[in-house]
Formats: structure tokens, C-alpha cells, sequence
């Protein structure tokens, strides 16, 4: 698998860099859907450049936080804030410049070629092709590319490569925040470790506020400067892998994390 | 946008082709007729008459279904003249019993613009007959004969059931019931009859196909039957623009046949399968050509495809044009699209040949009524195929759309539409094959195409004319989802179909 060029690290970062933020904030923030409350009265600080963890079983509010900060539902109660900015002061065109978005399997356009899937947002924009070419030239090397992929069809692509090209699309205004819905959901084990570990690498060298919603712990404690551990709507425990496992809050926080371990006469094996 | 400009290019296209169909050109005669073999000769001679006489260029118009149809094409001017009896104008054009005489009825057109000719001579009186089998077994000679057998049934051709020149006025004035009545195209009664599946039919006293089928005219005891003498019903503007063609038309045709002339016309017709140019050539005694089986006909087809084409073209074009929009629209104010898709739907379930009738009063009769009919129906599965695909698609990718910053617009140009466009071409083809078929029934309406020929098949007994209208329309239907099929090559995004071969 290829890494992106040692060379000129953060080059990608030197054209029009969008400011980057302080942090995401949720203030009392209440989401109902019907009868069934997603998001219960949560609050919490996401802080700037850093890559936070949302973590829980499916339906505990996770993906409905992320779903709030990309502006596509706003919260019956509460705000979210972007900086000093409340989410629903913002024009979709701010929203635009300020996020990228990746979500499970990609959610790549089937009939668009690759090419075309990362530059739309450009094109809609009214980019230059020689503007979009160069951005995706950066793009190309940053997630370790080979030009000729660009030209194939989603369809023509395996699993990581749809992720990247995703991740790309994500990346093409340089957004400051970057929200990513179970990137590795449905990749098998070896990609998943490989495009793990690729993540870590890029969102080092990014310096981008990241969100990720897992289910995963192994997945969270590697990514993840921050985990937050959410259950029935509520945040349960929000700080560091160690936190969690050395300061659980309660026992769901320790029931959880063991729930994914291995066997202990597994562990030796990793 | 390439693809936007070519959409423009075929509205143009389709403007340019609609032309022509309205356009009128006052040189022209147009001659109809009703579709039952004796006025499709009256009107082959009176065309020839006037093509003979060369005031104009004349057009047929044959086949035009029934009194309600022709009446109003006549009325509208999209004919100038045809063959009608003097009967059938008192009792069920005018509506007056006491219109005795072609003087009362003249007199009574006066001020309509419409006028009626002296009569041709014979009295094609309507009459009713049964096989002389029957009518030797039960001793039947008189229409008052039937009144002894309640347990008979009848077939009747479309309308003359209720018509008070038909069998409800016969079996009111001479107090008959029958067992059973039953409607049934003037072609197929003959068959019916002589299969002993019906005992009796209704008949023309004229008809050829008396002998042929060896039937027995019941008389008509108790007088019921007015007199039908043929005329011309004619448009008195008509008389004004081409007054020599209406003196040779007068000269030619008045007192010219008697019962036995018209019935030997129609025999030659429906029994020896002469051509129409040739009996009225006969008539005419004009050099009669060899019937060449071939040339006439495969004219007409050749003539009748560029109609039915540009039926189909044009009505399915304009039904891509609204019912794309119209699915698009359904499928993003539900409630709305719900009501426009029932609305669509409900105009799919009017029969078409009375979707088709619906449309004179509006339209008049030719191709105008035939084609905003044609469309009507041709909505449906484009409206429904793009409907079903618009709401099928991806919610998470609409999502996408919105996060990576298209507007709406823009998704539905780029996202939207290229994923729908499977389902959307579906129904096209669905619409364009069916349309095809539906098309050959704008002939009753006079709006011409293959259903020309089915028509005078039927009414002509001839299945070689049958054929010649309805395999060009099953070839043209072949080709057409032929031609689709290449072009969902063209339309449908590459990665679409890609992804649907490795699905």
C-alpha cells in the first residue's frame, strides 16, 4: 500500500487555508425524532485541531450529534456552536467551506468517476479546472494515489480505495472540520488496519477539527484523542482512552470497554 | 449540459414537426367517408370525380367511424363532403321523423352551412336478415314473423342498436324482443351469422354480401324502414370554391345506380376483391388497371408509417417533455404528486377509442385530437417510471449532495436525474412501444397512420389489408424498443451501467 510523499509534508495546506476553529460546542442540545429522543440534553466542548471519538452501540445518539453539526437537522432544544457562531446562523454555504463529510461504504456517486465525485463541490463553486486539478493533485498525493485511479468508476473501486476517494471529496475545499460517520465500517480487517492507520497520519499532518462516530474501540482508542461515550442519548464519559479505562465514570463505561476485548488468553496473540 | 442543449434541439424539433399539422391549405378537397364498404366506394368515386375534374388535389379521408365522428369532421371542415342517406340525416343526424323528403331535409339544413345533394338513385334502406337456412326452417319472410320467436338473437353494428332509425325504433314498432343483442363491427356479423352464433343481423339492402353469404332480407311488413337514398351532405363553402367540380360530382352521380348497380359494386368489392380505384374506375367506366396487388398498397404503407410516425414521435416527445417535469414534481411535493399522478392514471383508465371520441368536441377530428390523446395516454408510465425512480433514490447521497454544497438544482441536474434515469428511460420505452399500438386507433378519428388500413381491412373483409396495416405497426414497435435500447448506451452514465452488470 502506498503512504503519501515524505517530501513537502504539508503542502496541501499552503493554498487558501480556511481559519482554522476553537471548538464545536452542544449546550443543552435536545434532538427528538417522534416519540423517541435521539440526542437527551447534552453538552459538551469538542476542542479545535484535535480528532474526537463519538462511541456507542447503534442508536445511542452518536451519529444524530454528527448529523446536528453538519446542519442537515437542528436540535429541538439548546445550540451547537461553532466557535462564537450558533449552527443555525449559518448560511449552507458557510456550512459548506467549514465541513467535509464521510460516511460508511463511501457514499460515492455510482455514476460519477472518481475524478468527478471529489471535484463536484469545486465545480459548484465555480473552481477553474486548473484550480481543481492542482487541488486534486494534492489530494492525489496526500492519500498516496495513483493518477490513473481517478478516472475509474466507484464501482470499479475496492473498498479502501472508495474510502480514500471519499475522504478526498471530503478534503477538496479544505474544510477546517471533518466528520466521518463509521469510515471503516465496512471494510475487512486488513484494509481497516491499513486505512487506520493512514487516518492517523493525515489527520496529524491536517491539523483538522475531526469527528468520528465508531462503534469500535479499538478503533476509538486509536484514533481518537478524545472519546466520547455516549448511551440512550446522553454522554456518559468524555475525555482520553486512559481516562475511560482508568477513570470510568460508572460501569457502564467499564462494561462497555471489556465488552470488545479479547478474551484474555487471546491478547497474547497482538 | 451537453446534454441540456440537446433536450432544447428536441423541442424545436418537435415545434417544427407540429407545424405542418395544422397548416390548411385551401386547395385541397377532402373526401370522406364512413367505414362500411359501399361509402368507401361512394367516396373513391367521388374522389375521382373531382380529381378528374382538377379544380384541386384531393384528399381521402376513409374510415372515419360513426355518425358522430364524420358528422363532426364534416361540421369542423376537415372534410368538405361524403356520402350520407337520407334516412340516417333525418332520423339520427337531425332528429326529425318528419323530415320526410331530401327537399325537407335540405330545407331544413338551410342556414347550417351544410347542404345535401339530389339522391344517387337506389334505396339503401336498412334492413334486417337472416340466413335462408333459418328462414326456411322457422318460416321467417316478415320482420312481424319475428314476434313468433322471442328465443333468437341478434348482432348489430356500433350504434344502430340505439339509434331510433335502428333496432330500438324496429322492435318498439313492430313490438319484438329478443333473447339477446349483441354490438358487433360490420365485418365480423357476417361470420358470426353464418357460424350460427347469432340468428340475425342488421344489413343494408345493398349489400354484396347478401349473396355471399346466401342471407334473406325480412320485409319490412308494418313500413318502418325510412327511405335511404345516398346524397352528398356536403359544406356549402365547398360548392362556392369548386362550383365545377360540384356540377361534374351532380352530372356523374345523381339517378346514376339503382339497387342492383350498388349492389354489384359492393359485390365486386367484398366478393372479388377488386381495389376501390378500380370499382370506382368501373363505375366510371374509366380503363380499369390490373389490379396489382402490391404497388397500391404498399404505397398507402409507406404513407400511413410517415403518419403514424410522426404520431408517435410527436405525442410521445411532448409526453417526455411534461411528464418528466410532472414525475419530477410528484415526487418532491408528495401530496401534490399524488394527485397528479391519480390524475394520470384515471386518464389511462378511459378506454382510449373513447379518450379518443372525447377529443372531437375539443379538437375536431385528424391527427390534432389523435395526438393530444395519444399524449394523454403516453404520460402514464413516464410520469410513473420517473416518479418511482426520483423517490427510490439514495437518501444519504441526497444528503451528500446538499453537505458537499450543490443546490438544489444542481443535485437534481447532476445527481438526481443521471440516477433516476434507468427508471425514467424504462418508461419512456414503455410509453413510445405502447404508443405505437394505441396509435392505430387514431384512424377512427381520421387521424390517419397504420389504423387507416386496419380499418378498411375490417370494413372490406380483407385481411391482406388487415396485415398490411397491423405488422408495420408491430415492426415499428420492434424497432422503436430497438432503438431505445441503444440509445439507454447513450443516456444512462456509464458507471450506472457498470455497477448494474456487476451488481
Amino acid at each position: 500500500m502506498m503512504r503519501f510523499a515524505k517530501n513537502d509534508p504539508a503542502s496541501f495546506l499552503s493554498s487558501n487555508m480556511p481559519k482554522p476553529i476553537q471548538f464545536i460546542s452542544f449546550e443543552g442540545v435536545t434532538k427528538r425524532y417522534d416519540s423517541i429522543v435521539a440526542v437527551d440534553d447534552v453538552s459538551c466542548v469538542f476542542e479545535g485541531g484535535k480528532t474526537h471519538v463519538l462511541l456507542g452501540s447503534s442508536g445511542c445518539g452518536k451519529t444524530t450529534l454528527l448529523r446536528l453539526i453538519l446542519g442537515l437537522i437542528s436540535p429541538d432544544k439548546g445550540w451547537v456552536r461553532i466557535d462564537d457562531r450558533a449552527m443555525s446562523s449559518l448560511t449552507r454555504d458557510e456550512l459548506v467551506a467549514e465541513m467535509g463529510y464521510v460516511v460508511q461504504e463511501g457514499g460515492l456517486f455510482p455514476h460519477l468517476t472518481a475524478q468527478q465525485n471529489v471535484s463536484l463541490a469545486a465545480n459548484a463553486l465555480g473552481w477553474t479546472d486548473q484550480r481543481i486539478a492542482d487541488r486534486i493533485a494534492e489530494l492525489v498525493k496526500l492519500v498516496g494515489f495513483k493518477d490513473s485511479i481517478m478516472n475509474k468508476f466507484p464501482v470499479e473501486l475496492s473498498g479502501g480505495q472508495r474510502q480514500r476517494i471519499s475522504l478526498m471529496r471530503a478534503l477538496m475545499l479544505d474544510p477546517p472540520i471533518l466528520l466521518l460517520d463509521e469510515p471503516l465500517g465496512s471494510l475487512d480487517p486488513l484494509v481497516r488496519d491499513d486505512l487506520q492507520q493512514h487516518l492517523i497520519e493525515i489527520f496529524r499532518k491536517l491539523q483538522k477539527t475531526v469527528m468520528i462516530v465508531t462503534h469500535d474501540i479499538r478503533e476509538a482508542a486509536i484514533l481518537g484523542e478524545t472519546i466520547t461515550l455516549m448511551t440512550e442519548g446522553k454522554i456518559v464519559q468524555h475525555g482520553s482512552f486512559q481516562d475511560l479505562a482508568t477513570n470510568p465514570s460508572s460501569d457502564f463505561v467499564t462494561a462497555f470497554l471489556q465488552a470488545q476485548e479479547l478474551p484474555s488468553h487471546l491478547q497474547g496473540f497482538f | 449540459m451537453r446534454r441540456f442543449t440537446a433536450n432544447c434541439l428536441s423541442v424545436l424539433v418537435l415545434a417544427a414537426l407540429a407545424i405542418p399539422a395544422s397548416a390548411q391549405n385551401n386547395e385541397v378537397i377532402r373526401v370522406g367517408s364512413k367505414s362500411f364498404t359501399e361509402n368507401f366506394i361512394l367516396a373513391e368515386i367521388i374522389a375521382q370525380i373531382a380529381e378528374e375534374t382538377g379544380e384541386a388535389t384531393v384528399e381521402r379521408k376513409m374510415g372515419l367511424g360513426d355518425i358522430a365522428i364524420i358528422n363532426a369532421a364534416l361540421v369542423a371542415g376537415e372534410i368538405d363532403l361524403y356520402a350520407e342517406y337520407s334516412g340516417t340525416l333525418a332520423l339520427a343526424i337531425l332528429n326529425d321523423q318528419s323530415l320526410r323528403t331530401i327537399d325537407d331535409i335540405r330545407a331544413r339544413l338551410a342556414g347550417s352551412g351544410l347542404t345535401i345533394s339530389d339522391s344517387f338513385g337506389f334505396n339503401n334502406t336498412s334492413a334486417i336478415a337472416v340466413t335462408r337456412e333459418l328462414s326456411e326452417r322457422l318460416n321467417l319472410r316478415t320482420i312481424s314473423d319475428l314476434r313468433r320467436h322471442p328465443e333468437l338473437t341478434a348482432a348489430f353494428g356500433a350504434g344502430y342498436q340505439d339509434r331510433p332509425d335502428g333496432w330500438s325504433g324496429v322492435s318498439a314498432h313492430y313490438n319484438i324482443s329478443l333473447a339477446g343483442t349483441r354490438i358487433m363491427d360490420h365485418a365480423l356479423k357476417y361470420d358470426a351469422i353464418t357460424a350460427g352464433e347469432i340468428d340475425l343481423i342488421d344489413i343494408y339492402s345493398t349489400d354484396g354480401k347478401l349473396q355471399r353469404f346466401d342471407l334473406v332480407v325480412l320485409e319490412d311488413d308494418l313500413e318502418f324502414f325510412p327511405k335511404y337514398y345516398p346524397v352528398m351532405y356536403v359544406r356549402e363553402d365547398f360548392i362556392e370554391r369548386f362550383p365545377r367540380t360540384w356540377q361534374r360530382l351532380n352530372e356523374e352521380l345523381i339517378d346514376s345506380l339503382d339497387d342492383q348497380g350498388m349492389s354489384r359494386l359492393n359485390a365486386l368489392v367484398d366478393i372479388d376483391g377488386m381495389s376501390l380505384s378500380n370499382v370506382g374506375a368501373t363505375f366510371l367506366q374509366n380503363d380499369v388497371k390490373a389490379d396489382g396487388p402490391n404497388t397500391r398498397i404498399w404505397r398507402d404503407v409507406a404513407a400511413h408509417t410517415v403518419e403514424h410516425l410522426y404520431l408517435v414521435v410527436v405525442s410521445v416527445g411532448f409526453a417526455i417533455l411534461f411528464g418528466i417535469p410532472l414525475g419530477i414534481t410528484a415526487a418532491r411535493f408528495r401530496t401534490l404528486g399524488r394527485a397528479a399522478l391519480m390524475s394520470v392514471e384515471v386518464v389511462q383508465t378511459i378506454p382510449s377509442l373513447a379518450l379518443l371520441v372525447f377529443m372531437i368536441p375539443l379538437f375536431g377530428i385528424g391527427q390534432s385530437p389523435a395526438l393530444v390523446a395519444l399524449f394523454l395516454y403516453a404520460l402514464l408510465p413516464i410520469v410513473r417510471n420517473t416518479y418511482t425512480g426520483m423517490i427510490g433514490l439514495d437518501r444519504q447521497l441526497l444528503e451528500i449532495a446538499r453537505v458537499i454544497g450543490l443546490n438544489p438544482w444542481q443535485t437534481l441536474r447532476r445527481i438526481e436525474v443521471p440516477l433516476a434515469s434507468l427508471s425514467i428511460l424504462s418508461g419512456v420505452k414503455t410509453s413510445a412501444v405502447i404508443t405505437v399500438g394505441t396509435a392505430t386507433l387514431a384512424a377512427f378519428i381520421g387521424g390517419g397512420g397504420y389504423g387507416t388500413l386496419i380499418i378498411r381491412g375490417l370494413a372490406l373483409n380483407d385481411n391482406s389489408i388487415i396485415l398490411a396495416g397491423a405488422l408495420p405497426a408491430a415492426v415499428m414497435a420492434l424497432v422503436i424498443h430497438g432503438g431505445f435500447e441503444m440509445l439507454d448506451r447513450v443516456l444512462i452514465p456509464q458507471g450506472l451501467r457498470l455497477s448494474l452488470n456487476r451488481g
